[in-house]
């Protein structure tokens, strides 16, 4: 087996592999709880203040959504060069994991924002009025009606976040990201050794099909229909 | 006792105000239930909904047992809204909770008692609605008459002096209506809760309510003990209510009596009347012969009630017309 596996990927050290998936994976689990704990709260703010809401407020809605899409209409190439000084005044380094995840949040936050805000629309408005008929305050309304009857919908909004911050890892590889995009660029591309880009592709997409089935479980989990 | 003065509300579309509910005087007794009747876009959901500021009246005062309740800030509106339950049309249960916890949410939400009194509290509740063998399921596991039980339980959790029923019983079948109705005119009785019911249907009031409003394009047209209006309505609109509770065409009913010879009259019963064996007696007294033509007896809330159309022939028919006028009856000459 060992032998056969050498023949078929010559040039693909397993050891380092291994190195760069746990690095994938930290970039990946890092970038999504920062993308989490700074997007819900957008996502809400973008949600209350928008129009026919509880909070209607067009000026304020109308500049955080702008800038919600100049972020997400920069390409994700442009945004990790641009952003290389504010990365290393946050992370000390614009190389390795630690100088990948402050870009991988600036492009995932507006992203997974906007996804909040629509699961937070679903949310049927006849809810909204129980809890205010029952004397809730707004911090109750939203901690206690609105995030857990939003709960499926903003599971799937991180498992599809997710999804795309994996390959925003793998793009993160170009500028010396770390990880297994890293690994694909260094050896697969610029030794041309194809056998590591497979297995760096193959690893990959296993992570993705992972990610999509144990969030789509949670979603069937919490939708108690 | 809720008192709206002079109480109005118009919305704000595009540039324009479109009033919803014009100034309106209405005084709601404590204990009683009181119906509001109307069709949709009469203004019938912005009154309601006005008693606990859900929405913001654009002029007037509501007080409710004398406290001005659209002067009150945030806080004590607050305060206030865990006085007054509401059920809705679509229940509006949480579904990400379970039954449990759906009643729980507004002493939760008040946080005034301990997990444990909250827990007694709901299990009380929920025995009240029949629903104790439910406790741990999600909404979507209940039919439609179950969740606006759990809808009630939740309504009354925090002991309110005043529930309000969103057109509660329009999505539920016959069968389920009657038995929500019938556990709302029990709530009412054994809690002198004060009830106010917005309908569309006319056997919805007929059927748990003491006083009945009837709005039309945001003006209260009629209103006054159901019976009253039930069996004389005066407004246009509210004899189209009745009509369609009665499931009688109003112009129909003449056509088809103009081949029946002799006097038409119609005669209305209401309590112990309705019993009396009065069109016998007559009959026999003047030698009048009558024929039914239409007729009903039924109950408004807890009163029998008898309506008939007769036409009478024969014998001595203005003895008879002056006989029914002295019993204990009311008397409309229709012909």
């Amino acid at each position: 087996m060992d032998a056969l596996l050498t023949e078929l990927l010559p040039n693909v050290d397993w050891t380092e592999i291994g190195y760069a998936s746990l690095d994938t994976l930290s970039m990946l689990g890092f970038s999504m709880l920062f993308t989490v704990l700074l997007g819900l709260p957008l996502g809400v703010l973008l949600f209350l203040t928008g129009p026919r809401q509880m909070f209607e407020q067009k000026a304020l809605y109308g500049i955080v959504s702008l800038l919600v899409n100049i972020l997400r209409s920069v390409p994700f190439v442009i945004l990790l060069i641009v952003m290389i000084p504010f990365t290393v005044i946050v992370a000390g380094t614009s190389l390795g994991v630690a100088g990948a995840i402050p870009p991988l949040v600036v492009g995932a936050t507006p992203f997974f924002a906007r996804l909040v805000e629509t699961a937070l629309r679903e949310v049927d408005r006849g809810i909204i009025e129980a809890t205010q008929a029952m004397g809730a305050t707004t911090r109750q309304i939203i901690v206690n009606a609105l995030l857990p009857e939003a709960l499926p919908g903003i599971i799937a909004a991180i498992t599809v976040t997710a999804i795309t911050l994996v390959s925003y890892t793998a793009m993160s590889g170009l500028i010396g990201g770390g990880g297994l995009g890293d690994l694909a660029v260094r050896y697969g591309y610029q030794r041309y050794q194809p056998d590591v880009m497979l297995v760096t592709v193959v690893l990959l997409l296993v992570l993705v099909q992972i990610l999509q089935t144990v969030g789509d479980k949670l979603v069937v989990h919490f939708s108690r229909k | 006792m809720i008192n709206f003065h002079q109480v109005h509300k118009a919305y704000r579309v595009s540039g324009h105000d479109i009033p919803a509910l014009r100034p309106t005087d209405l005084q709601i007794a404590r204990g009683e239930v009181f119906g509001i009747i109307g069709h949709s876009g009469a203004g019938k959901s912005t009154l309601l909904r006005l008693i606990n500021r859900l929405e913001e009246p654009s002029g007037g005062r509501i007080e409710i047992d004398g406290v001005d309740v659209t002067a009150l800030d945030a806080a004590g509106l607050r305060r206030q809204r865990q006085q007054v339950g509401m059920i809705f049309q679509h229940f509006n249960l949480l579904a990400s909770k379970t039954v449990a916890d759906n009643v729980a949410m507004p002493l939760k939400l008040a946080g005034e008692l301990s997990r444990t009194a909250i827990e007694q509290r709901v299990a009380a509740l929920l025995a009240r609605v029949g629903l104790q063998d439910h406790a741990n399921k999600y909404p979507a596991q209940l039919s439609g008459g179950q969740k606006q039980r759990v809808g009630i339980a939740r309504a009354l959790a925090t002991e309110p002096n005043i529930l309000l029923c969103d057109e509660a019983t329009s999505a539920l079948d016959p069968q389920t209506t009657g038995q929500v109705l019938q556990l709302l005119a029990e709530i009412n009785r054994e809690l002198n809760l004060t009830i106010v019911l917005i309908t569309h249907e006319m056997d919805v009031i007929r059927r748990v309510c003491d006083r009945v409003a009837v709005m039309d394009a945001g003006v209260i047209v009629e209103q006054g003990p159901v019976a009253e209006v039930f069996l004389h309505p005066q407004h246009a609109t509210s004899k189209r209510f009745v009509q369609e509770a009665e499931h009688v065409d109003g112009d129909e009913q003449h056509d088809d009596f103009a081949h029946v010879p002799g006097r038409i009259l119609r005669l209305t019963f209401q309590g112990e009347a309705t019993y009396a064996p009065l069109l016998g007696t007559v009959a026999r007294e003047t030698g009048v012969d009558y024929s039914i033509l239409a007729g009903r007896i039924d109950r408004i809330k807890d009163t029998p009630y008898g309506q008939l159309t007769l036409a009478l022939t024969g014998g001595d028919i203005d003895a008879a017309i002056a006989r029914f006028n002295a019993g204990d009856v009311h008397l409309e000459v229709l012909r």
